[in-house]
């Protein structure tokens, strides 16, 4: 059960990015323009590294969520969860494996990035702007993990809610709905 | 160095948020309405502590000089004696139950969302915490970890000087986070 009262029909971020608008509107727009603005990372490798760093935070929300998301951005499932079993081993480019590495090693803590590190994703072909997005995406969903969980959020009662969701994401965005969500009332 | 070249000589955030202005926006945005918001029962100075006291558990040197020059701006405070609530705020003589039981959900949160617990909730509301500074008190933990492991994961630089953040601590609360000079 959540710490405080939130719309039982919005489980995980959405009831908390509802609860206080205010703050969410620039935790939304950092989002939107981290994994869905102008990049030379696809939409597809940038949920990649939002689910490696859920998945290492624990986060069953933001997992499920995000790999959904990658799946549905790149038409299969097998990536996303080779992806979370090991990095190294996973079916990406030697760019995409530094990178989740970094972002593995910011889930850890910051100074835990070495330069090593660093020197892999360069010489793999990785630019600044990557690198710089790769550790601030990282580190916004070492907030939203723990935002999801340090309020004790609920989780889907229907599994079928992450299709949805990652839909949502897909073909919305992570901007608020113009709507709002009173359409997901059962 | 800062891991990538960053093009200017900013310190800590203020180098990343000058390299890469579409992430800035939002960034402080944040900041502003969390940490400055007048709509809130929180001080800016106890909302400063928070940031202070979870930067310090990430060790970011960075961000804990900075927040905790704006907490003691803010709470009449010498940097000892944020030094010695960031130590042990649960022998600060000066901060309300309250307050420590905030500042143990924002350690909690620090470790990990699953950290935080149910009796951690009800003492903070047994000493009148409302659910809005609860909720607050966890987004600003969980902020502080974004931004601790920005500044550190990028590897920038920060004055070693503690008293170069003491000094700017006044203009940077008049100013606030939108403006940046």
């Amino acid at each position: 059960m959540p710490h405080i009262p939130l719309e039982s029909h919005l489980p995980g971020i959405t009831g908390l990015l509802e609860y206080s608008k205010a703050t969410a509107q620039p935790i939304r727009d950092l989002t939107q323009f981290l994994l869905r603005g102008p990049s030379s990372l696809t939409e597809a490798e940038r949920e990649l590294i939002a689910t490696v760093v859920s998945h290492g935070n624990e986060c069953t929300f933001c997992t499920t969520a995000h790999t959904a998301a990658a799946d549905l951005l790149a038409g299969e499932a097998i990536t996303a969860q080779k992806v979370k079993e090991n990095i190294e081993t996973a079916p990406v480019s030697e760019k995409m494996k530094a990178l989740l590495h970094i972002a593995a090693l910011t889930r850890q803590s910051g100074k835990s990035v070495s330069e090593e590190a660093i020197a892999r994703a360069k010489s793999a072909g990785a630019t600044d702007v990557e690198i710089h997005d790769t550790v601030l995406i990282a580190a916004l969903f070492c907030l939203y993990n723990r935002y999801v969980d340090g309020m004790g959020t609920a989780l889907p009662a229907d599994p079928a809610y992450y299709g949805v969701l990652a839909e949502r994401l897909v073909n919305h965005g992570y901007t608020r709905l113009p709507q709002g969500y009173e359409h997901l009332k059962k | 160095m800062a891991h990538i070249a960053l093009g200017n000589e900013l310190p800590g955030i203020r180098g990343l948020m000058e390299y890469r202005p579409e992430t800035a926006a939002p960034l402080n945005a944040l900041a502003e309405i969390l940490l400055r918001d007048d709509n809130n029962s929180l001080s800016r100075g106890e909302r400063e502590l928070i940031g202070t006291y979870v930067s310090y558990l990430n060790d970011c040197f960075f961000c804990q000089n900075v927040h905790g020059a704006l907490a003691g701006h803010y709470l009449g405070c010498d940097i000892n004696q944020i030094d010695a609530i960031k130590a042990d705020f649960m022998g600060a003589g000066e901060l309300s139950d309250k307050m420590k039981a905030l500042l143990t959900i924002a350690g909690s949160v620090q470790q990990g969302g699953k950290a935080v617990t149910s009796s951690q909730i009800s003492d903070a509301r047994s000493f009148g915490a409302t659910d809005t500074e609860i909720h607050d008190t966890v987004l600003i933990a969980a902020s502080f970890c974004m931004f601790n492991r920005y500044v550190d994961g990028l590897g920038t630089l920060a004055p070693s000087d503690r008293q170069f953040y003491v000094n700017r601590a006044p203009q940077r609360a008049e100013d606030g986070y939108l403006i940046l000079r």
